[in-house]
């Protein structure tokens, strides 16, 4: 947890030290040659679910709202992503803003009654409003229940740019996902994001100094909502499909594992968390140890040995890191 | 001389590639679910199966060892077609077999499909795999929805049980076995006298029960899967349906799951399955082999159509010499006579169905059954051109019309 004296003042946060910097650059370049080496489209999965992650992150970490239902956002943006691409036949690029103008929309309305309430309730609310979408997508006919939308062609990016190459697909995906994790940034560390932090820390105190508390948090909601269905609807496009296992309590449950696991609160902490999570799925697959198992190990390893997750230890231990801070 | 040398040279290393390349074996990948719901009906089970056709084939393809490969797919559908798609691009496998769970199977089907891998399906079965999304490089081999309802509602009707009662899982799937099991019956002669939806997971059946048992239907079927179906036979058990005359049709069971509720609860359920391992002398041999391996579980009908589906798979891939190309290994075996344990006089359709004879058995009760596994009694053998949808009803593109 990033404690009050951590705060910076905005000017000094907005603008990255050199070493961030190089760090990042760095980082950006390992993404470019990354499929080289390791399998695209594992790659391309990975980065739909640290977006996914850092979505979530973005109202855990710095809003201190814990959802359970975030699933919703990022199957129910998945679906019209699927719907858009197979029915109404849009370029990718406007079924995925279709997907996440869906997620938005689903967002206001979940947060608009989520965000009454604080701590266990919030989530119960949130959990309970995705259960119903849950129940919502399984009975409604265009989502072709069990089965899920499956079977459409990814189509061309700007109706000019063919993604049923996997390589061609990568880069868009991955430019997708570094502007996204750089908004994402810029949120925290706005004049926004500060104040959204400062009422995670005293809720009271930000509303006697006059701050408006149900905005921010309905905003930092439904931008959370929204950044999810941007992973949702990439995920349909990556994979073709789009089905219950997305709008599923388990994978609301699955993203509060991967944020825990890799840090709240930090950026890189989500992204760490989905890797881990997502290559422990993938590389146990053939492996024959139950899968379940092994990621409830981690977790309870993570819970009894690094509470700050993987990248909020690793910061807490470096000196380096700290202090810079 | 140098000329000599070099042509030497260079065959010699031309061999050696060639050989590199192909040490590689042929793999055969079982995609199921290792960790969850379907363990028990598919998962170890399907494995051993698979394991079991390419030893009694020999071990090897075309010349080529053949290995088999395992993959737990979770019911994720992301998961299984990442799995799916690096097996067939890095490690040379050439059949994805049995795929649990609907959504799983189409997701892979779609890889599968412009891979041109072959893709043996037992465990899936939305009949939608050889319905509108069918592909050339299919064969679904066990079941699918379309048979277990058709096979039960006919032959039940035909068997005197005219009136009928549904109890039906609210959702796609529970809508279309109730919409096909409707069907057969009708076109069997009896009445749908009434239905009732259910949410899914629900925990309390007691009002569709007091409905279904009002209704006075001869039968009451429940058209829902696994832990619903287990509900409400437990339920329907308590409140003395059967003890009062009414029949009870299971449209979605396994052995397992009766091995599951027992035979108190089970017993006298009708139902439709593709293979029982006591039918004859060779399903029990076949089976026993099976149980050796399995710590004494016998066969699902979905494990014995693995082994099925890998055998004829082989023998289908040898004859066409052509083990890469799914579409071709398929249009081999679609010329082919499919006959062994599991199906007499089968053959693969155009749409990727295999028709073969479904059985309407009716679980035993505790005095009927000699010892363990010992569940079903065969009421009918239902042949495969009545069990299956008819191909002119398929929605298959394949099907040139």
């Amino acid at each position: 947890m990033i404690k009050a004296e951590d705060f910076e003042t905005v000017a000094e946060t907005t603008r990255p030290h050199r070493m961030q910097r190089i760090v990042v650059v760095a980082l950006i370049a390992v993404l470019m040659v990354l499929p080289l080496w390791v399998y695209p489209v594992l790659l391309m999965k990975l980065m739909c679910f640290a977006l996914f992650a850092s979505a979530f992150n973005l109202l855990l970490g710095y809003g201190g709202l814990l959802s359970f239902g975030h699933a919703a956002f990022f199957g129910g943006a998945a679906y019209v992503t699927a719907h858009a691409l197979k029915v109404w036949e849009l370029t990718p690029e406007l079924a995925i803003l279709a997907g996440v103008v869906a997620a938005l929309v689903l967002g206001l309305a979940i947060g608009l009654l989520a965000i009454r309430r604080q701590g266990i309730y919030f989530a119960m609310v949130t959990l309970a409003l995705a259960q119903m979408f849950y129940f919502f997508c399984l009975q409604v006919p265009f989502t072709e229940g069990e089965d899920g939308i499956q079977g459409f062609s990814r189509g061309h990016l700007f109706g000019l740019i063919d993604l049923s190459d996997s390589t061609v697909l990568y880069y868009a995906v991955a430019a997708v996902f570094v502007a996204s994790v750089f908004a994402i940034w810029r949120i925290v560390h706005s004049p926004y994001g500060m104040i959204l932090q400062a009422i995670r820390e005293n809720e009271q105190r930000a509303i006697s100094l006059g701050y408006s508390v149900q905005r921010y948090k309905l905003g930092a909601f439904v931008m959370s909502a929204g950044f999810a269905g941007l992973a949702g609807g990439l995920k349909a496009l990556l994979f073709q499909f789009a089905t219950l296992t997305d709008v599923n309590w388990h994978m609301s449950g699955e993203v509060i594992l991967m944020t825990l696991i890799g840090g709240i609160g930090s950026i890189a902490g989500p992204i760490v968390g989905a890797a881990l999570v997502v290559s422990l799925q993938n590389y146990l697959a053939t492996t024959g140890f139950p899968v379940t198992t092994a990621l409830g190990a981690t977790f309870i390893l993570c819970v009894l040995l690094f509470r700050r997750g993987i990248v909020g230890e690793l910061r807490h231990r470096l000196p380096a890191a700290r202090s810079k801070k | 001389m140098t000329t000599v040398t070099r042509a030497l040279l260079a065959s010699v290393v031309c061999g050696a590639l060639a050989a590199g390349a192909q040490a590689e074996p042929y793999r055969i990948g079982v995609l199921t679910d290792m960790s969850g719901m379907n363990y028990d009906l598919s998962g170890k089970g399907s494995e051993v199966a698979a394991r079991m056709a390419v030893e009694d084939f020999g071990g090897t393809l075309l010349g080529e060892q053949i290995e088999v490969i395992v993959g737990d797919h979770q019911n994720k559908p992301d998961v299984g077609s990442t799995l799916a798609r690096r097996w067939i691009d890095e490690q040379n496998v050439v059949a994805v077999v049995d795929l649990p769970t609907s959504s799983v199977a189409l997701a892979v089907q779609e890889i599968t499909r412009q891979s041109d891998t072959a893709l043996l399906i037992s465990t899936g079965g939305s009949s939608e795999l050889t319905g509108a999304s069918c592909s050339p490089s299919t064969a679904q081999w066990t079941w699918d929805t379309y048979a277990l309802a058709n096979g039960t509602g006919r032959a039940m009707t035909l068997e005197g049980d005219k009136t009928w009662f549904f109890l039906t899982v609210d959702y796609t799937f529970g809508n279309a076995l109730e919409a096909d099991t409707t069907a057969a019956v009708e076109a069997a002669g009896g009445t749908v006298v009434g239905s009732v939806t259910h949410p899914r997971e629900t925990s309390d059946f007691s009002s569709y029960l007091l409905q279904a048992q009002g209704s006075g239907a001869d039968v009451i079927a429940l058209a829902n899967a696994s832990g619903d179906t287990m509900t409400a036979l437990k339920q329907a058990e308590e409140f003395g349906v059967t003890a009062l005359g009414q029949d009870i049709a299971g449209m979605l069971l396994f052995l397992t799951d009766v091995h599951g509720v027992g035979l108190d609860i089970a017993k006298n359920l009708t139902l439709t399955t593709a293979f029982y391992w006591d039918m004859n002398e060779e399903t029990r041999a076949w089976s026993e082999r099976f149980a050796e391996r399995m710590d004494g579980k016998m066969p699902t009908m979905v494990h014995a159509g693995v082994y099925s589906a890998v055998s004829n798979y082989l023998k289908a891939a040898e004859k066409s010499g052509q083990a890469k190309s799914g579409t071709q290994v398929m249009d081999t075996m679609r010329d082919m006579d499919i006959d062994d344990f599991f199906n007499h006089n089968a053959y693969l359709r155009k749409d990727g169905r295999v028709v073969h004879d479904m059985y309407l058995v009716q679980v035993k009760t505790p005095e009927e059954s000699k010892g363990p596994w010992d569940y079903y009694k065969v009421l009918r053998t239902i042949p495969g051109d009545e069990a299956f949808r008819p191909i002119e009803q398929s929605a298959c593109p394949l099907l040139d019309r």
